[in-house]
């Protein structure tokens, strides 16, 4: 089953030829133009593994929403866009709990790369998940 | 032009401070060691030629009364008749000469009458009449008698003694002269320097020894000066009294220490010029006034070149300082373009992004084939969203190169509108990530400033960076104004930012200071934009308030003999790239 993809970015452009172009490539990608429609989407759509979100955007910026997202969904894998150049807005990305980052303008393929690694390692983690769930009930049962 | 003036008067204030703190000590010690010397010289001088003259007046008075005293006691031994007879007289005058050299010239026995009536000696005075002498009619009165000195009967300068005898009721007088040489050599004797000289008159100003020099000039003077000697009394010039007075016969100032000798019958008279007696003085004041001199022109000398040089060096100084100033202008602007390079990148990088993906896009489409669908149609769309993402990116590349060939420091009429349009365009991707809205209000008509455009622009860049700076997590707004007022022409920036704390605004147009943390700002930001505002003869004003915002207001002197029109010109031509 493929990766279902949340993209975050303010350049309207970006957005939508990269929806397309995974899509393209089988993804299930759902798209918007600031990080606060992010998070709301997050909060209704409980499907999304992987969020790809741009640092710069006007309003709220990828490094807060970044926090947000760990805190209140952290089984969701973050890969962020930087298009800033520096490499201080990843290293900070990347401590607050970003699976990976990017330079823009990226390399489809390095993208696919990430989000399949991102995935596998929140799939991994759910699984982890799911095993101690049984466990615990496996132990309470043998009480 | 006032450079070179401001250095002049710098090395003179210099030079003046130099000379005055040098040379006042110079000139005290002088005087005030001068005078004690002079002062202590001369009452040693004046000392030593009292003693001098008490001590020969003294050997004087004391020579006469020996004299006296050695006849009287010849008179008083001897009996008169012996002192009649020539012969026996003659053994006395041998025995004298014998005893005393040649101070007793000869002996003589004068009769009441004034007939010498016995005489031993080298001239032949037997008989001679001296009724009429002088010393003859004084010794009838006063027993004894030294007379003045004088030529006599001889021809040759001498003094008599004349003691009188009286027997059986007969009054004889004896008689003998001294040897002027030898009295004169006690006199003579005193010479100190070139004009000291030494005498005796007696109270008529006749003079009792030959003074080394001719003097008859000064006897006028004597005169009054032995009669004022005589007429007061003796208390008001007692022994070795000492006067200045000018001489009239040389016409130079004179010292005179007098001394009343034989009873105040006669003077002894000390002079010397008083050059002469402080001659030494004199010597050593001229020497003073040499060094004086030469100390002072060699503290004036050292002082001029000294502070030549201080004045070089301090303008040497300034120099590097301009140097050095334009050279942190240099790296402010750096830094400010700097800051401006990494937006700018940021504002690039997205359309590059787009464009790669567009072209992914259309590489994918292709794969599939152009006939699938309508495939051609959204390469069409995709090439047209690379095109108007080229002209986006190529509006940038011209913002920064019209920034970037505007680095030039001449200074020319420059319309504030256009720069802070320029520096609005630039900004606005900036302000948009940090979540700013900047509101322009600018004035219409505003005239042209005499300003260097580059500059102005770091002015402006930096004022409007760091207005978004101040508000950037929250965000804000920033109003640029421009408006006239008087001769100014006034840009005011006002952010609604954190504001700036009381204890730090005095300190925020320093060089260095800031709060930003290590590595995010030189805070030379401020203190080049005052340096530059201050250059064109404007000021900068700042209004804050914590968490209220912060307002910048620039002041700049309208140019003069330019028109409005110059600023509509630059405004139309902006377009062109």
């Amino acid at each position: 089953m493929p990766a279902n993809i949340l993209l975050v970015d303010d350049e309207h452009g970006f957005v939508d030829t990269m929806a397309k172009r995974l899509e393209n490539r089988g993804l299930t990608v759902t798209t918007t133009y600031s990080a606060q429609e992010g998070l709301d989407i997050l909060e209704k759509d409980h499907s999304i593994d992987v969020v790809v979100m741009d640092v710069k955007m006007p309003g709220m910026d990828g490094t807060e929403a970044l926090k947000v997202v760990k805190t209140s969904y952290p089984l969701v894998e973050v890969v962020m866009l930087t298009g800033h150049a520096t490499v201080e807005s990843a290293i900070e990305g990347m401590k607050s709990g970003a699976f990976d980052y990017l330079m823009k303008p990226c390399d489809l393929n390095d993208l696919l790369t990430k989000v399949d690694e991102a995935y596998e390692k929140k799939q991994a983690q759910e699984t982890k998940i799911l095993e101690a769930r049984a466990r615990h009930i496996v132990l309470r049962r043998g009480d | 032009m006032s450079d070179t003036h401001y250095y002049h008067g710098l090395a003179k204030s210099m030079m003046f401070t130099i000379i005055l703190v040098s040379f006042a000590p110079l000139l005290c010690i002088v005087l005030i060691a001068g005078y004690q010397y002079s002062v202590a010289y001369e009452e040693k001088v004046e000392a030593h030629l009292r003693e001098l003259v008490l001590k020969h007046d003294q050997s004087i008075d004391s020579y006469l009364e020996e004299k006296v005293a050695e006849i009287q006691v010849l008179a008083e031994i001897i009996e008169l008749g012996k002192l009649h007879d020539p012969a026996s007289l003659q053994d006395l005058h041998d025995a004298l000469v014998r005893g005393h050299g040649s101070d007793f010239v000869d002996l003589g026995m004068v009769n009441s009458d004034g007939i010498q009536v016995a005489y031993a000696g080298p001239y032949k005075l037997q008989g001679v009449d001296y009724s009429e002498a002088e010393w003859f009619k004084a010794a009838r009165t006063r027993k004894v008698h030294v007379s003045d000195v004088g030529l006599g009967l001889r021809g040759v300068p001498h003094f008599t003694i004349a003691l009188r005898l009286d027997e059986d009721g007969e009054e004889w007088v004896l008689r003998t002269t001294l040897d002027f040489i030898a009295f004169n050599k006690l006199v003579e004797d005193i010479r100190i320097g070139e004009t000291g000289l030494a005498y005796i008159i007696n109270r008529h100003a006749e003079f009792q020894t030959t003074p080394r020099r001719d003097m008859t000039d000064e006897v006028p003077f004597l005169r009054v000066m032995a009669r004022s000697m005589t007429d007061r009394s003796e208390m008001v010039r007692g022994r070795a009294a000492m006067s200045l007075e000018t001489n009239p016969a040389t016409g130079r100032e004179t010292i005179f220490v007098t001394s009343p000798i034989k009873g105040g019958d006669w003077i002894m008279v000390y002079q010397q010029d008083v050059a002469d007696a402080f001659s030494d003085l004199n010597r050593s004041r001229n020497l003073a006034i040499v060094v004086l001199l030469l100390g002072g022109i060699s503290i004036a000398l050292m002082a001029y070149l000294m502070s030549k040089r201080m004045a070089r060096k301090v303008a040497r100084a300034d120099q590097a300082k301009d140097i050095m100033n334009e050279q942190v202008i240099e790296a402010g602007k750096l830094a400010s373009v700097g800051e401006l390079a990494a937006g700018i990148a940021h504002e690039i990088n997205n359309p590059v992004a787009i464009m790669v993906e567009e072209a992914g896009w259309i590489q994918d489409l292709l794969e599939e084939g152009l006939g699938e669908d309508d495939n051609e149609r959204e390469v069409q769309r995709a090439l047209n969203q690379i095109r108007t993402q080229g002209s986006r990116c190529k509006e940038i590349t011209h913002k920064l190169l019209s920034f970037a060939r505007k680095i030039d420091p001449t200074v020319i009429s420059v319309c504030l509108n256009e720069l802070v349009l320029e520096i609005v365009q630039l900004s606005e991707q900036r302000a948009k990530y940090a979540n700013v809205v900047i509101e322009t209000s600018l004035g219409d008509s505003i005239p042209p400033v005499e300003a260097s455009p580059s500059e102005m622009q770091q002015v402006l860049l930096n004022l409007v960076n760091n207005a978004i700076d101040a508000m950037d997590p929250g965000g804000g707004n920033l109003d640029i104004m421009t408006r006239v007022e008087d001769a100014f022409v006034v840009v005011s920036i006002a952010d609604t930012g954190c504001g700036i704390p009381q204890a730090n605004l005095s300190r925020i147009f320093d060089p260095f200071f800031t709060t930003k943390p290590v590595g995010k700002g030189t805070g030379l930001g401020l203190s080049i934009i005052y340096g530059i505002i201050n250059k064109m003869d404007g000021s900068i004003a700042v209004d804050s308030a914590v968490d209220q915002g912060t307002k910048f207001i620039i002041r700049l002197p309208i140019s003069d003999g330019e028109d409005g029109s110059a600023c509509d010109y630059a405004t139309n031509e902006q377009g062109t790239p």
